[in-house]
């Protein structure tokens, strides 16, 4: 195996063990670590330390929560303040706020939208990292690929151009989606960075943009005549919302 | 329950597992969960549809260090290290990584367990401590490296013992 043309660097090596790396430089990293057995034993010993993480903190996950952090029971009588930051929750409330929460199966009963942008979640995750195989049909066949989808799903599936965020359309596939089937088309940059949209019939007529992230992942969510979109992407919000703008744009004008 | 409430609720296990691992003793971490969740319910009403979830680990990592910072000026009480030798291989390791944890800065720590234990982002892990990307790596880096230099040691200790 060949040295990957530039050197992996150790923030490279910690990216690749948290799936933070582009896609696109995986490989790179791996043909590295074979090329590298010292780098490649501290990858496996940082590995080995999750799993003792996990080996020795996960069983918290299995006990019952105890009766004093029920939360009917906290919202009933609070407890008293031990530790004095009051500006604590405010703080947070502002480093943390602005990012949405659909995403996280926090929810316990999520509604069909919220299932859709979960399900466009996972179908992004699932495919982006594949090399070969990413889409069914290649972009190369944007107009037959924009035939079949609308035939097979029923409303007018359509693969907007987004060159003018440097991003090529990689290709679609079909995908089983929680109201039934569902568009699923691939974007790719220059750099490897990859977006998909996801499409699927959803009960909401419209419903204005809204972001999420889980994993890794950013989406931007909205729904329009009855199709619901789901942009999924990297977390980053603005890069995120300048290409999704650009999609609602052309899916406006199309009708749907 | 409202779905604020619901979704809090459903985020009290893994706060409970963030904070036993970084309190490292289950009464004090219940009592920062506990802490946790009565602020967020306060501020129900301030929240308009942020991320639940990394708002919570938020609250939980700010407690965390103003109990360390009140806790500073006090004596230490350090447990007595348990060296039964019965005890079962992933047992010992379990006390292993758990030793090893107890010897990191504090920002390193929640770091390295938002990162490795909780599956945040870098990005979710900066906006949680409020620092730049580079030094939530950076930071994470340092404590990879001094937990693998702890478990080697420690194992190079043992051997030396046998």
């Amino acid at each position: 195996m060949t040295d990957p043309k530039i050197p992996v660097t150790e923030d490279e090596l910690h990216a690749y063990v948290d799936n933070e790396l582009p896609a696109e430089r995986r490989g790179d990293v791996e043909a590295w670590l074979s090329a590298h057995p010292d780098d490649a034993a501290r990858v496996q010993a940082w590995r080995t330390m999750a799993e003792a993480l996990h080996a020795r903190y996960d069983s918290v996950l299995d006990e019952a929560v105890p009766k004093r952090l029920e939360i009917e029971r906290l919202v009933r009588q609070p407890r008293q303040w031990i530790y004095g930051a009051a500006a604590a929750a405010l703080i947070a409330f502002i480093a943390g706020g602005g990012v949405g929460w659909v995403a996280h199966g926090a929810a316990a009963t999520p509604t069909v939208f919220q299932r859709l942008t979960l399900e466009a979640l996972d179908a992004h995750r699932l495919y982006i990292v594949e090399v070969r195989h990413p889409v069914e049909v290649p972009g190369s066949e944007r107009a037959h690929l924009q035939q079949w989808l609308t035939r097979r799903c029923g409303w007018t599936v359509h693969a907007p151009e987004l060159d003018a965020t440097g991003l090529k359309l990689v290709g679609g596939r079909l995908l089983p989606g929680p109201t039934g089937p569902a568009s699923f088309l691939m974007y790719e940059s220059a750099s490897g960075e990859r977006f998909t949209l996801y499409t699927s019939r959803a009960k909401t007529e419209t419903a204005q943009m809204r972001y999420t992230a889980a994993e890794n992942s950013g989406a931007m969510y909205w729904s329009e005549a009855g199709v619901g979109y789901v942009l999924s992407g990297p977390v980053d919000k603005t890069r995120l919302n300048q290409v999704a703008r650009l999609v609602y744009d052309q899916t406006e004008k199309t009708g749907g | 329950m409202t779905a604020f409430r619901q979704s809090v609720e459903a985020m009290i296990p893994a706060l409970r597992r963030y904070a036993r691992a970084l309190a490292r003793d289950a009464d004090i971490a219940d009592d920062l969960v506990q802490d946790t969740l009565v602020r967020a319910l306060r501020s129900e009403k301030l929240f308009l549809g942020g991320d639940v979830r990394s708002w919570l680990y938020t609250i939980l990592t700010n407690l965390n260090k103003n109990r360390r910072r009140s806790l500073a000026r006090r004596p230490q009480f350090m447990p007595l290290l348990d060296n039964n030798p019965d005890a079962s291989g992933t047992e010992a390791e379990g006390r292993d990584i758990t030793r090893a944890l107890s010897t990191l800065v504090e920002e390193q720590r929640a770091v390295l367990l938002l990162v490795m234990l909780e599956g945040l982002s870098y990005r979710e892990v900066a906006d949680i401590q409020g620092v730049p990307i580079g030094t939530v790596m950076s930071r994470l880096a340092r404590a990879r490296a001094h937990i693998k230099a702890s478990l080697e040691g420690q194992r190079t200790a043992l051997r030396r013992v046998k």
